[in-house]
């Protein structure tokens, strides 16, 4: 399988300039590879940068050194230093995130939530629809919630809205943020279904778990920040 | 199209002495929503004034990449290039939507003048499109031939915006597009910008202080202070990881309900 994702020397500080400019130091020279088909946990304590560094794959926050070279289209772009539009054009189509929670928009229906990654790729809206449907369906989503903004859903419901929209589309690189965190056991192996689907399909994934048996279930490999970096 | 749309090289303004903008650079892309935000005074709205031609810049120039493919600077395009991008090709939707609506003509008549300005003629297809766009908008279309006098203010801000996309403009400037407007109106107004926005490609230049709504509408951002650029970056990562001291200092006064 052919290497998707090489993170070199990557070091990453926050420095909080309203707080007398203290500096947080989260990784310093980090290294990471990721071939298509693997699926990564990244593990570590609480407070070790997990979160962060699925934030600096996809852009969401700045790195400080090193570089994030993703292949995309078949050459390899270094996120680190694209331009903003190349950042975007790689997260429409060559990197998927599912964040830990739903940024809800006030009034867009669940349906339409799910369908805007397709959408924005230029697939037809009936057959966008189609596949959204589809994967609330898989996620146990009730139809009757479907036209609905999901601001006044559960927790879980929110959740599985936001996996099925993360999956919506193929992505070869999937960064997944705690996906099984506050569902169920029967949502739960759903959604480990859906992740070994992608995997099937060459994606890579990148992926935190709190669950060390939802881990074991979906990973081929660990990433242990805690002696990483 | 492979190039940028609009180009902003070293544009300054001065008003007496003072600085309003100061050398500020920028391109924005085919289908990116730019955000400037920056709280009052920081030159947001003066920097899209020089943008759109409705002010002189002191120092620098704007280019513009025009239907034909030529890239000019809009203090070198003739008169009649200059009317084609403010009637057809651009938009321009105020924060008063009495600045960008005549007040004294029908909703209909609103959207069918920028219409008219493109040479259509025909009274039935004027009217046609103008229906359609108010439908679009979600203005009911028994309200058609009322002046927007009548209407609320979240209805005479969707029908400016009716009247500056009817044209199919390729760029938009909007200033603080949902300022006036109830939270209940605002957040109606954002999901139908957003999906104008996607569904015709369009470009924009927004300016906010309202950071939600540059989270919710663009994919960049451009950070104003005293007239000028302090920070730029991808919408997520100026507000998740924001680098200069003044961003940090906005972001972290937004207030959570």
């Amino acid at each position: 399988m052919r290497t998707i994702l090489k993170i070199r020397n990557l070091a990453k500080q926050f420095r909080l300039h309203l707080q007398g400019g203290v500096r947080i130091p989260v990784f310093d020279d980090l290294h990471l590879e990721l071939a298509e088909g693997e699926a990564l946990a990244v593990t570590g304590p609480s407070g070790k940068g997990k979160s962060s560094l699925l934030k600096i794959i996809y852009g969401t926050y700045k790195a400080g050194q090193g570089e994030i070279l993703v292949r995309h289209d078949d050459s390899w772009v270094d996120l680190a230093r694209a331009e903003p539009r190349q950042v975007l054009e790689a997260r429409r189509r060559t990197i998927g995130y599912v964040t830990q929670f739903l940024r809800v928009i006030p009034r867009v229906p669940t349906l339409d939530i799910v369908s805007e990654p397709l959408l924005e790729r230029g697939i037809a809206p009936e057959l966008a629809r189609e596949r959204a449907a589809l994967l609330l369906e898989r996620l146990n989503i009730p139809e009757r919630l479907w036209s609905l903004s999901p601001m006044t859903f559960s927790g879980g419901e929110q959740q599985r809205v936001n996996i099925a929209r993360g999956f919506a589309a193929h992505y070869p690189i999937l960064l997944l943020d705690e996906p099984t965190a506050s569902l169920d056991q029967e949502n739960k192996a759903r959604v480990l279904k859906m992740i070994d689907e992608a995997r099937d399909q060459g994606s890579a994934i990148i992926g935190i778990f709190h669950d060390a048996s939802d881990r074991r279930a979906v990973c081929t490999r660990e990433f242990d920040l805690s002696r990483a970096a | 199209m492979t190039k940028p749309l609009l180009i902003a090289e070293n544009i300054s303004k001065y008003y007496d002495g003072r600085v309003a903008c100061e050398k500020v650079n920028f391109e924005l892309w085919p289908g990116e929503v730019l955000a400037i935000v920056g709280e009052s005074g920081s030159g947001k709205t003066t920097l899209l004034k020089c943008l759109s031609m409705q002010i002189a810049p002191n120092a620098g120039r704007a280019l513009y990449s025009l239907r034909d493919g030529r890239t000019e600077s809009l203090s070198d395009l003739s008169e009649a290039e200059r009317r084609f991008l403010m009637r057809t090709d651009w938009g321009f939707v105020h924060q008063d939507p009495r600045e960008g609506l005549r007040m004294g003509v029908s909703a209909g008549a609103n959207v069918g003048e920028r219409l008219m300005a493109v040479g259509e003629r025909h009274y039935g297809r004027i009217r046609s499109t103008a229906l359609d766009w108010l439908n679009r908008v979600e203005i009911a279309g028994d309200r058609i031939d009322e002046s927007p006098r009548n209407y609320s203010g979240g209805m005479r801000q969707r029908l400016q915006i009716a009247r500056n996309l009817v044209t199919a403009p390729r760029l938009v400037f909007m200033d603080e597009p949902t300022g006036g407007l109830d939270v209940s109106v605002q957040a109606r107004l954002l999901d139908l910008l957003r999906g104008l926005v996607r569904t015709l490609g369009l470009s924009v230049v927004i300016v906010t202080h309202d950071l939600a709504v540059a989270r919710l509408l663009s994919t960049r951002i451009l950070v104003m202070q005293q007239g000028k650029v302090i920070e730029t970056g991808l919408t997520d990562q100026v507000l998740e990881d924001p680098q200069a001291p003044y961003t940090q200092l906005l972001v972290s006064s937004v207030l959570q309900v």
